[in-house]
């Protein structure tokens, strides 16, 4: 116990907080990636690639941490939920592979055919990535076919691929697209800027339609993920401020002050985020066939000893892994600038 | 039995195939620093010449490094369920520090170490590329202890009962430094440094043999062997140090090595050699009582042999350990050779005269790659049967809830994706080193991109 609250609830926190940093950091190069063919211009896909080139690598590093700090406070989790979507978690790996591979050698040859072959392959795995990590999340807020002793019993794949996972992917999909966009429009100049600014317009609705449908989806056919708000009614801030943050969106995009819209999508990406975590909370991945084998943080949780270390690494690390990030960052603001080490 | 096979033949394949970068990163990364280090103490245009065309190529070998090393992360729970839990009480904490202060410190400052040679002062980027090093360094820290744990496990007690057990940690630094950690550690850091200043020897001999860049390959190349032949002396001294360590800690897998198999006998040291497992013979050519002379300092003195463990607690390719074994301690010895000989010539200055040698320098890069490969693959297979030593044993620890069709598809994947991925990186590195360091900037090749920076710059 530490301030009153458990280890594995500190340790789900940082869990939390590892994905949700994730979320919103690899959301925006994901979304950028997503935009990437709508370009037509070689000149133009070069700048927004280089808008996330000296980011994306970092950004990744996230995906290392939270992966680590799962298998470190939750192995049980990490065993169960890995080796149980192993199909959607090897192709997210194999779209990881080949958008970095896209990243770094689509300039490395002056060909138009090599250059497009690598935007395609960029643009295609950003999608699926976003889409994969949305199937992902809809997966876990169902509840998977685990069975006793932790073993995953169901048929695998196309069990994944339920209509409301399909419906989370493409939400996410479109989440990370509009955030990107965002992004985008505080690194480009010129007609880039014009396109983007119709762009982040279709985003908008995109996105707004198929939260929409999300949402009430959720609240018709998946009732248990309510069940702590009713039983909490002051969580229902939650909710209203995820709603709030994603109104703010279209406000301040319309005012062409795309610095706020950046800052709120991603504060709409954490507090989702947060309202998931609001939802799962204690559990981590439901059993659709009996509670008894849901897996919560209590019997997936390392021991208190091996929780209380990595906390007191977590409080040393985290400082300077944003003090860091933060520096690269500030190098790198403003809009694109192209010289002989960009991509 | 399938599922078992199959996923150790794919998290080998994955693993060996990462492990051809991170050490190049390592290595290239010293002597990045190096380079750098020199030309802000000279301020010589050339060090930054040099420093900015290795950047070019570190940035090669480490993106492909990180790729497949998030391959390597999520491997452990899609294919090694039972081991995750087993030990993600202890394996869990090295990981996370490895997150916390080595990946994300070396890809911080990766983007300023690449992209900003422009953007900030001279030390800031010194500092940067610094970051990078040290990074990369903590890395190997923190995933060969938890490699070392499962070798030598300490400071951990077994909590629970047949499914439910796993291993808890008592001692954070009885685990970090268990008995193996240490030597393996430097044995691994300097087989890196060896990686990478093979790749600078390479490149540069072969600029010199083909009569290009000559004075900023002179340089490099003298600089290089200076690490080279300092690393490979050193590298003998941790390497026996882990090898009395194994004979300590891992009796079977000391066994295994040599291919020793009387329960207690003296022991014998192949220079090579044949295994038959069935007759428990050897066949090669030896230094009798070698290995008792090497580990106790006496030619006759008893070493356990294989024959002193039960069948299924004995490794099972044990002509496979030995050969790998063997070749990495050939290499070492050839890389030995190879740089005393040369750096003798480079002080009677006669090193740049002979293209002989210089050409054995061009192949020699494939040196250290080989032993670094052998090296792991006697070190892991010698462990076997067991993938926690004396704990777990690996024909407990794969997933049950995957299928040998679902590793079959993953497989084949992995090996098509990582075709595609060795070739470009052939390619590119070739390329990069077909242009040489003095390619300002590629863009120049296309007239109206090149414009285009121009407006873009100024």
């Amino acid at each position: 116990m530490f301030l009153g609250i458990d280890y594995p609830t500190w340790w789900f926190l940082v869990v939390g907080g590892l994905f949700s940093g994730y979320a919103i950091l690899d959301g925006f190069d994901f979304g950028a990636g997503a935009w990437h063919l709508f370009f037509r211009k070689e000149e133009n896909r070069r700048i927004a690639l280089n808008a996330i080139g000296p980011v994306w690598d970092g950004n990744e590093v996230w995906l290392v941490i939270g992966g680590g700090a799962l298998f470190a406070g939750f192995p049980v989790m990490y065993a169960t939920f890995f080796s149980a979507l192993y199909i959607p978690f090897m192709l997210f790996l194999l779209n990881i592979i080949l958008r970095a591979i896209a990243i770094e050698f689509r300039g490395k040859e002056p060909m138009l055919w090599w250059k497009k072959t690598w935007d395609i392959v960029y643009s295609v795995s950003s999608i699926l990535l976003a889409f994969l990590l949305g199937v992902v999340l809809g997966n876990v807020l169902q509840g998977i076919k685990i069975g006793e002793r932790f073993l995953y019993i169901g048929d695998g794949f196309f069990d994944f691929l339920n209509p409301y996972a399909l419906m989370t992917g493409f939400t996410t999909l479109s989440l990370f697209m509009l955030h990107g966009a965002n992004y985008l429009l505080l690194k480009t100049e010129g007609k880039l800027y014009e396109k983007l600014e119709r762009l982040l317009k279709k985003a908008i609705i995109f996105f707004g339609i198929s939260f929409g449908i999300t949402t009430l989806y959720t609240l018709l056919y998946i009732p248990h993920l309510s069940d702590d708000f009713r039983s909490n009614p002051s969580l229902f801030v939650v909710p209203v401020l995820v709603f709030l943050a994603v109104a703010n969106i279209p406000r301040l995009a319309s005012k062409r002050n795309y610095r706020g819209a950046f800052f709120f999508s991603a504060i709409s990406i954490a507090l989702m985020m947060v309202l998931v975590a609001v939802e799962l909370y204690p559990n981590l991945l439901l059993s659709t066939i009996d509670p008894e084998y849901s897996i919560n943080i209590y019997n997936a949780a390392s021991s208190d000893k091996s929780l209380l270390i990595m906390l007191r690494i977590a409080a040393i690390g985290t400082p300077l892994v944003l003090g860091y990030t933060l520096f690269v960052y500030k190098t790198f603001a403003g809009k694109v600038e192209i010289d002989e080490n960009s991509y | 039995m399938e599922t078992e096979i199959l996923a150790r033949i794919q998290f080998a394949f994955t693993v060996a195939f990462h492990y051809i970068y991170p050490p190049l990163s390592i290595g290239l990364g010293l002597l990045l620093v190096i380079f750098e280090g020199i030309y802000l103490r000279t301020g010589k245009a050339v060090y930054h010449t040099l420093a900015h065309f290795w950047t070019k190529i570190f940035a090669l070998t480490f993106g492909i490094g990180v790729v497949t090393g998030i391959v390597m992360e999520f491997e452990f729970g899609t294919n090694w369920a039972v081991y995750s839990r087993y030990v993600g009480d202890i394996f869990g904490s090295a990981l996370a520090a490895e997150g916390i202060f080595a990946f994300a410190l070396e890809s911080g400052f990766l983007g300023v170490l690449l992209f900003g040679w422009n953007r900030v002062k001279p030390w800031v980027h010194f500092v940067s590329t610094l970051g990078v090093f040290l990074g990369s360094m903590f890395s190997a820290v923190w995933i060969v202890v938890a490699n070392s744990w499962q070798q030598t496990p300490a400071g951990y007690h077994i909590v629970g009962e047949g499914f439910n057990a796993r291993a808890e940690i008592t001692d954070f630094w009885a685990m970090v430094f268990n008995p193996s950690s240490v030597e393996r550690l430097l044995h691994v850091w300097l087989g890196a440094f060896l990686a990478g200043a093979f790749l600078v020897l390479s490149v540069h001999a072969y600029y010199l043999v083909k009569g290009k860049h000559i004075e900023i390959s002179k340089k490099a190349f003298k600089i290089a062997l200076y690490v080279a032949t300092f690393f490979s002396l050193a590298q003998l001294a941790t390497g026996h140090a882990s090898a009395e360590g194994v004979a300590h800690n891992q009796p079977a897998k000391l066994a295994a090595l040599e291919g020793h198999y009387p329960e207690s006998a003296a022991a014998d040291l192949y220079l090579f050699g044949w295994v038959d497992n069935e007759t428990k013979e050897v066949t090669g050519v030896k230094l009798p009582g070698g290995l008792s002379f090497l580990l106790h300092q006496d030619w006759n003195a008893p070493v356990t042999g294989l024959d002193a463990f039960p069948k299924d607690e004995q490794p099972g390719q044990v002509n496979a350990v030995f050969q790998f074994y063997h070749i990495m301690i050939s290499i070492g010895m050839a890389l030995i050779g190879l740089t005393v000989f040369g750096f003798i010539q480079l002080k009677r200055k006669k090193l740049f005269d002979q293209k002989w040698l210089l050409k054995a320098f061009i192949w020699a890069v494939l040196l250290p790659q080989i032993a670094n490969q052998a090296g792991w693959f006697a070190a892991e297979m010698g462990r076997q049967p067991w993938v926690v030593y004396g704990l777990l044993r690996t024909d407990e620890a794969f997933s049950q809830a995957v299928s040998a069709n679902q590793i079959w598809f993953s497989l084949i994947l992995f090996f098509v994706i990582y075709l595609l991925l060795f070739v470009l990186f052939l390619y590119l590195l070739n390329k990069k080193i077909q242009n040489g360091p003095f390619d300002k900037t590629r863009i120049q090749k296309n007239p109206r991109q090149q414009a285009y920076t121009q407006i873009l710059t100024e």
